[in-house]
C-alpha cells in the first residue's frame, strides 16, 4: 500500500510536499519490479528539473529505467548515500531511500499527480 | 549434411510427432513469391578433399619470407601452452557466460584477462575485449565524449592510420568531429607528436576538446613524451588516450605511470598469429572514475548463495541487450577467445618473460638500424624507438617490390602506409622481434645494399613479381 | 568483500611463486635497453604471475571442466544457433599459411588467402541474392553499425538529410536500436501485431520523409517468418526509406529465401550463428554485410577484387573515395572467415538446404513436444526455433522460467535464451539446431516434463536449482553495487622480484 501523505505517478515516482520544497523518490512497486538496484544516477544540485522531465537514470542487475521529474522545480539536495548504497532504495523507498529535494516552480502541479489509492489502483491492474 | 544426426527414421518420427507429411509444409509460412531462386553453390566437398583444397590454398601464401614487417602487427613467439588451452573445446564451443554458474571457466578467465591487462596498464578497469586495436581506439575517443560531455576530439598522426580512419567511420554519423595533431616536420622530435601545435588545438575554448589521443609507440615506432601530452590535455580539461602495444609495456612506462586516462591497443602480439587481419584483440583500459563509461563486458567477481567465490558478467545495465538505444555501444560479440590467448600467453612468460620479449627485440632492430645503416639506408629520424623505426630509402615502394622478389618483405613503403606525407615517401617502415635472426638481417642489409647500389631498372620495367605456386583450378 | 567458501581454483595470481616460469625465452643481452631514455623506461616488472607450465596447465584445464560447450552437450540457446563447430575448421585456420600470414603482406604473396576470401564472398552473395558482400565487419554488431552507416551515406549523396529515423519492431535484438543510435539515428520502436508478425498498419503510420530505415529480423526473435515482409518492403521503398535485415536466423532459411530477392537492401550474416565458427566464449566472430545495387558504392575499403589475369588484390587507400571507410584495421576476422569458408564448402548448395531443413525439423519436434507442458503463444510452424513461457506454469505454481532454466542445467543442458523477445512474459527461446540428434532433444522433453511435475509437486527443488552446478546462483546485487572488476595489488611474495 502506498503512504497516504504522498503525491504519485503513473511512472512510478513519489512526491512528498513539505512548504516550499518537495521531496521525490521511487515507489515500493517500482523498487520491487526493478529488482535488486545497483546504481542511482541523479542530476547535480542547482539543476532546474521541468515536470516530467527525465532526469536521472535507475539500474537494476537487470534493468534500467529512466527516473521522472514528478514536478518542477530546482534541484536543492541529492541523496549522496544513494552512491555507495544504492540498496536503500529497496529497503526503505519512501525513507532513507528518496533520491531528490526540489524548490517547487509551482504547486499547482501537484495536483496534477495521484493520490494513493488512484496509484494503488493502478499497480494493482499492472 | 556432414554434421546431422538424422536417419530417414529419426525424421518420419519427427514429421508424425509435428503431425505434418513432409518438411516443406514446415515452410509454408513463406510466400510463394519470395521464395528462393536455387543456390548455385559446389556439391559439397567430402573432408579429405576439403583438407587438400586448403593445404592447397594456404600454401599459396609465402609465409617463408624473411618479415621486417611490423606497423600494428607483430611476428612473436608464441607459447605451444597457448594454443593448448585455445584447443580445448570447453573454452572455443561456449557461448558468452549469460549463464554463470556453467560459465565458470570462461568467467575466471576473463576476470584473470582483465586483472593481467590491469597488471600491464596500470589502470583498474579493463573490458572483456574489443574487436581489435582500431575498434578500442574508436570506442575509447567516443569513451571521452560521454565522460566529459564535450564533442571535440583530437588524434596525433602518431596514431596508426587505420585507426584514424576507423574513428572517422565511427564519427560519420554523428556530431562529433576529431582533429589530427601533426608530427613535427624536423629536428631532434621529429616524428613526434607536435606538443606545440597541440597546446594551440586546445586553446580554442568555444570548441572545448573532450579527449587527446597519442600512441606509444608511435605508428613510426618513435616513442613519444606522453607525459607531457597528458599534462597538456589534463589542463584543457580533456582526458588523455594512450594507444600502446602490449608487450613494449614489459619495458615502457605503463599508462597509468603517465597519467593516462584511457588505454586502448592492438592485443595482437600476446600470443595471437597475424592470420592476414585478425580475429585480433581490441585492448581497453580505463581508471576506476571511468567505470561506468566503458564499453563492453565486463566480468566480477562474487560469492554464490554458499558463500563461495565466483564470477559473473556484472554493470550489465550499460550494455546494448538492456539498455537498447540507449548503450553506451552497440557491441555484443567480442573476441572472448583472443583474450583468453592474452591472458595463457601472459600467465606462461611472466614478467622476466615480457620484459625479455620487449628487450630481445629491441637489440635486433638496434642490430637492423646499424646493418641497413651500412648498406646505405640510415634512419629517417633521429629520436628513440624500441623495436621498429623508418630508414630513408631513394625510390621505396619500388625497391620494396625489388626486395620482395628476392625473398626479403622488406616492412612497408611508407608511402603506402601514410599515403598523404611526402616527407615520408622515401621512407620504409621495418621492425624486429625477438623472432627475428641474424642471418634474416644481414641477408635483407645483402639485399639492400645491392639493390642501393644497382640503381632503378632501366626503362622503369615493374620489378618480376615474386614466384607463387601455379594456380590451381578454380572452384 | 566477504569471500567465506573454498573457490572452485585459485586465480593465476594465486598460483604465482617469484622464481617460477621462464625458460621460454632467451635472454636478452645486458645493454640491450641502455639507448631507451630513462623517462620512457618502466619502473618495475609488471605485476603479472610467475607459474610454472604444468601448474598453468592443470590451471586452464581445470577451469575449462566448469564450462557447458557444444563440446560437453547440448546447448539450445535461442538466436545463438549453438551447432557443432566442426574440428577441420579449427585445423584449417591453423595452417601456417594461413595463420602466419601478416595483414601488410603484398597482394602477391598472400594470393591464397585472397582467393578464399573472394571465394567467400562470392559463395554469400549467392546465398543472400546480394549484390556485393563485405568481410570486414568484426561482428554482426558491427555489421550492423556498417550497414546502418551505408545508408546514413546513400540518403546524404542524394541530399535527403532529412531523415533522422530508423524503425525496429520491439523484439529486435538490442543491438539494433544500439546501432541506430551509434549511427546517429533516433530509434523509433514498433510493437508487433497480435500473431507476433509485423504490423504493416503501425509501420506505415510511422514511415515517412523522416524514415531512414526499417531494421528487422526475418525470420523474427520469435521465431515465425515474416509472412507479410513483401508488402512491408514495398511501403518501405514507397517512403524513400531502405530495408535492413539483421540475419542473425539465417540458419532457418538457407536454400528457401534470398533476402536480396525479397527485396532487401542491406544484410549482415552472423558466420559464428549460421556458418558454425565457435563462439570462443563470446567471440571472436565475423558480421560480413551484404548489399544491394543502391549501396553499392558505400561498402567499406578495402574489398578484395580479381583482375582478369585470375590473381587477387586489395583495394589501395582512397580508390573508391564513395566508400564509408574502414570500420576497423586490415581486412577482417580473416581466422574466423577461413572457417565459415571451409563450412560452406564441405556443406555445398545441397548441405545448406539441408542444414535449415533439419533445423526447422528440430524446433518444430521440440515445439510440439513441448505443447502440453508449457505455453507456446505462438502456434504456427516455427522456424530454428520457437518461444516457450513459464506464464501459466508461474501462476499455478510460482515457479518461473528463470528457475526451469536454472533447473535445466541439473540435467546436463545448457539453459534456452531467456526473458528474451521482451515482448512475451516469462520466455524461453529455444533452438535446438540441426546437429543434435533426437535422442538428445528426447532427453530434454523428459527433463522438462520432470521440471513441470517437481514444479507443482516440490517447487523448491526447482527454485533452489542449480543443485549440481560448480557454483549456486550468484549474488550478481554484489558484484554490481562494489564491482570487483581486477586482482587487487600484489604483495609481499606475489610480487616479481626485480630480476
Amino acid at each position: 500500500m502506498a503512504p497516504p501523505d504522498l503525491r504519485y505517478t503513473k511512472e512510478h515516482e513519489w512526491v512528498r510536499p513539505a512548504g516550499e520544497t518537495a521531496t521525490v523518490g521511487i515507489t515500493d512497486y517500482a523498487a520491487k519490479q526493478l529488482g535488486d538496484i545497483v546504481f542511482v544516477e541523479l542530476p547535480e544540485a542547482g539543476r532546474q528539473l521541468s515536470q516530467f522531465a527525465a532526469v536521472g537514470v535507475v539500474e537494476s542487475v537487470k534493468a534500467v529505467s529512466d527516473l521522472f521529474a514528478p514536478i518542477g522545480g530546482e534541484v536543492v539536495e541529492v541523496n549522496g548515500e544513494l552512491a555507495t548504497r544504492p540498496e536503500l532504495v529497496n529497503e526503505d523507498p519512501y525513507g532513507a531511500g528518496w533520491m531528490l529535494r526540489l524548490r517547487l516552480t509551482d504547486a499547482a502541479q501537484l495536483d496534477e499527480l495521484l493520490a494513493a489509492d488512484d496509484y494503488d489502483e493502478l499497480t494493482r491492474e499492472g | 549434411m556432414p554434421y546431422g544426426p538424422h536417419t530417414a527414421e529419426d525424421r518420419a518420427r519427427m514429421l508424425a510427432a509435428i503431425g505434418v507429411a513432409g518438411v516443406d509444409e514446415l515452410f509454408a509460412d513463406i510466400p510463394p513469391e519470395l521464395r528462393a531462386s536455387p543456390l548455385g553453390l559446389p556439391a559439397p566437398q567430402p573432408e579429405l578433399e576439403l583438407a587438400a583444397h586448403l593445404r592447397e590454398l594456404a600454401g599459396r601464401n609465402r609465409t617463408d619470407l624473411a618479415s621486417f614487417l611490423g606497423a600494428g602487427v607483430y611476428r612473436h613467439f608464441i607459447p605451444a601452452t597457448v594454443d593448448e588451452v585455445l584447443s580445448r573445446g570447453e573454452f572455443y564451443t561456449a557461448y558468452t557466460p549469460y549463464q554463470p554458474e556453467v560459465s565458470q571457466g570462461t568467467l575466471q578467465t576473463i576476470y584473470e584477462y582483465q586483472s593481467l591487462i590491469a597488471a600491464l596498464t596500470e589502470l583498474d578497469v579493463v573490458s572483456a575485449s574489443h574487436y581489435d586495436g582500431a575498434a578500442a581506439t574508436a570506442e575509447a575517443a567516443l569513451m571521452t565524449c560521454r565522460a566529459t560531455r564535450r564533442e571535440r576530439v583530437l588524434v596525433s598522426r602518431g596514431v596508426h592510420r587505420h585507426y584514424r580512419e576507423t574513428l572517422a567511420t565511427y564519427l560519420g554519423g554523428g556530431e562529433i568531429t576529431f582533429e589530427e595533431i601533426p608530427l613535427v616536420p624536423g629536428g631532434p622530435a621529429a616524428g613526434t607528436t607536435d606538443l606545440a601545435a597541440l597546446e594551440r588545438l586546445l586553446t580554442d575554448a568555444d570548441r572545448p576538446v573532450a579527449g587527446v589521443l597519442a600512441a606509444q609507440p608511435n605508428v613510426l615506432g618513435l616513442l613519444e613524451e606522453m607525459e607531457p601530452i597528458g599534462r597538456l590535455a589534463h589542463a584543457a580539461g580533456a582526458l588523455f588516450v594512450a594507444v600502446v602495444e602490449p608487450v613494449s609495456l614489459g619495458v615502457l612506462a605503463p599508462p597509468g605511470a603517465y597519467d593516462a586516462d584511457i588505454s586502448a591497443g592492438e592485443g595482437q602480439p600476446l600470443g595471437i598469429a597475424p592470420q592476414y587481419g585478425g580475429p585480433y584483440l581490441g585492448l581497453l583500459a580505463c581508471t576506476d572514475a571511468l567505470v561506468r563509461q566503458i564499453p563492453g563486458r565486463l566480468v566480477g567477481m562474487t560469492t554464490d548463495l554458499d558463500g563461495r567465490r565466483a564470477f559473473v558478467m556484472t554493470l550489465r545495465a550499460r550494455e546494448q541487450d538492456i539498455r537498447r538505444e540507449r548503450a553506451a555501444s552497440n557491441i555484443c560479440t567480442n573476441q572472448a577467445l583472443c583474450a583468453l590467448a592474452a591472458g595463457v600467453y601472459l600467465a606462461t612468460i611472466g614478467p622476466h618473460g615480457l620484459r625479455d620479449v620487449a628487450a630481445l627485440g629491441a637489440a635486433r632492430a638496434a642490430e637492423l638500424e646499424r646493418a641497413l645503416a651500412d648498406a646505405g639506408a640510415p634512419r629517417l629520424h633521429p629520436g628513440p624507438y624500441l623495436n621498429e623505426f623508418a630508414v630513408h630509402v631513394p625510390g621505396a615502394v619500388a625497391v620494396h617490390r625489388r626486395l620482395l622478389a628476392r625473398g626479403v618483405l622488406a616492412g612497408i613503403p611508407l608511402a603506402e602506409l601514410e599515403p598523404g606525407d611526402g616527407s615520408l615517401a622515401d621512407g620504409l617502415l621495418v621492425c624486429a622481434t625477438e623472432v627475428t635472426t641474424a642471418d634474416e638481417i644481414a641477408g635483407f642489409a645483402r639485399a639492400l645494399g645491392e639493390e642501393l647500389a644497382a640503381g632503378p631498372p632501366a626503362g622503369d620495367r615493374p620489378a618480376a613479381a615474386i614466384a607463387v605456386p601455379a594456380a590451381g583450378r578454380l572452384r | 568483500m566477504s569471500v567465506t567458501g573454498n573457490p572452485l581454483q585459485p586465480t593465476v595470481f594465486e598460483l604465482s611463486h617469484p622464481g617460477r616460469g621462464g625458460g621460454k625465452i632467451p635472454h636478452p643481452p645486458k645493454d640491450a635497453l641502455e639507448r631507451l631514455p630513462a623517462g620512457s623506461r618502466r619502473a618495475a616488472p609488471p605485476a603479472l604471475p610467475e607459474v610454472n607450465e604444468p601448474e598453468l596447465v592443470r590451471h586452464y584445464v581445470n577451469l575449462s571442466q566448469l564450462n557447458h560447450a557444444v563440446d560437453t552437450g547440448f546447448y539450445p540457446l535461442g538466436s545463438c544457433t549453438m551447432k557443432w563447430n566442426p574440428k577441420i575448421n579449427e585445423w584449417a585456420a591453423r595452417l601456417p599459411g594461413f595463420a602466419d600470414l601478416h595483414p601488410l603482406a603484398p597482394d602477391e604473396v598472400a594470393q591464397g588467402t585472397l582467393r578464399l576470401l573472394w571465394e567467400l564472398e562470392q559463395a554469400l552473395r549467392e546465398i543472400s541474392g546480394m549484390e556485393a558482400v563485405t568481410l570486414q565487419p568484426a561482428a554482426g554488431a558491427q555489421g550492423e553499425l556498417t550497414g546502418i552507416l551505408m545508408v546514413r551515406a546513400y540518403h546524404r549523396a542524394r541530399g535527403d538529410t532529412g531523415r533522422t529515423e530508423v524503425l525496429v519492431p520491439d523484439s529486435a535484438h538490442g543491438t539494433n536500436p544500439a546501432t541506430a543510435t551509434m549511427a546517429g539515428f533516433r530509434t523509433v520502436s514498433i510493437p508487433p501485431a497480435a500473431d507476433g508478425g509485423v504490423d504493416v498498419a503501425a509501420f506505415r503510420a510511422a514511415l515517412g520523409p523522416r524514415t531512414a530505415a526499417i531494421m528487422i529480423t526475418n525470420p523474427s526473435t520469435l521465431g515465425l517468418f515474416e509472412t507479410r515482409i513483401g508488402e512491408l518492403l514495398e511501403a518501405v521503398h514507397a517512403a524513400g526509406a531502405l530495408a535492413y535485415m539483421d540475419g542473425a536466423n539465417l540458419n532457418a532459411v538457407l536454400g528457401r529465401v534470398k533476402p536480396g530477392e525479397v527485396g532487401f537492401d542491406v544484410m549482415h550474416f552472423n558466420v559464428h550463428k549460421t556458418f558454425s565458427t565457435p563462439h570462443g566464449g563470446g567471440g571472436p566472430g565475423a558480421g560480413p554485410v551484404g548489399v544491394g545495387e543502391r549501396l553499392l558504392p558505400y561498402l567499406p575499403s578495402p574489398r578484395v577484387l580479381r583482375a582478369a589475369d585470375g590473381s587477387f588484390r586489395l583495394e589501395r587507400p582512397g580508390e573508391r573515395p564513395t566508400s564509408i571507410g574502414r570500420l576497423r584495421s586490415f581486412v577482417g576476422n580473416v581466422g574466423v572467415l577461413v572457417r565459415a569458408y571451409a563450412y560452406i564448402a564441405d556443406h555445398g548448395a545441397e548441405g545448406l538446404r539441408e542444414v535449415s531443413d533439419d533445423a526447422v525439423l528440430a524446433a518444430n519436434y521440440l515445439k510440439a513436444r513441448l505443447a502440453g507442458l508449457l505455453d507456446i503463444p505462438y502456434e504456427r510452424a516455427c522456424m530454428h526455433e520457437f518461444v516457450a513461457s513459464a506464464a501459466s506454469l508461474k501462476r499455478a505454481t510460482g515457479v518461473r522460467t528463470l528457475d526451469i532454466a536454472k533447473r535445466l542445467i541439473d540435467f546436463g543442458f545448457h539453459p534456452p535464451t531467456v526473458y528474451f523477445p521482451l515482448t512475451v512474459e516469462e520466455a524461453m527461446l529455444i533452438e535446438p539446431t540441426e546437429t543434435e540428434s533426437l535422442e538428445t532433444l528426447d532427453a530434454f522433453v523428459a527433463a522438462m516434463e520432470r521440471i513441470v511435475a517437481e514444479a507443482h509437486d516440490d517447487p523448491a527443488m526447482v527454485t533452489s536449482a542449480p543443485h549440481t552446478a560448480p557454483v549456486r546462483r550468484l549474488d550478481e546485487a554484489s558484484a554490481a553495487r562494489q564491482p570487483n572488476l581486477r586482482w587487487r595489488p600484489m604483495t609481499g611474495r606475489e610480487t616479481p622480484c626485480p630480476d
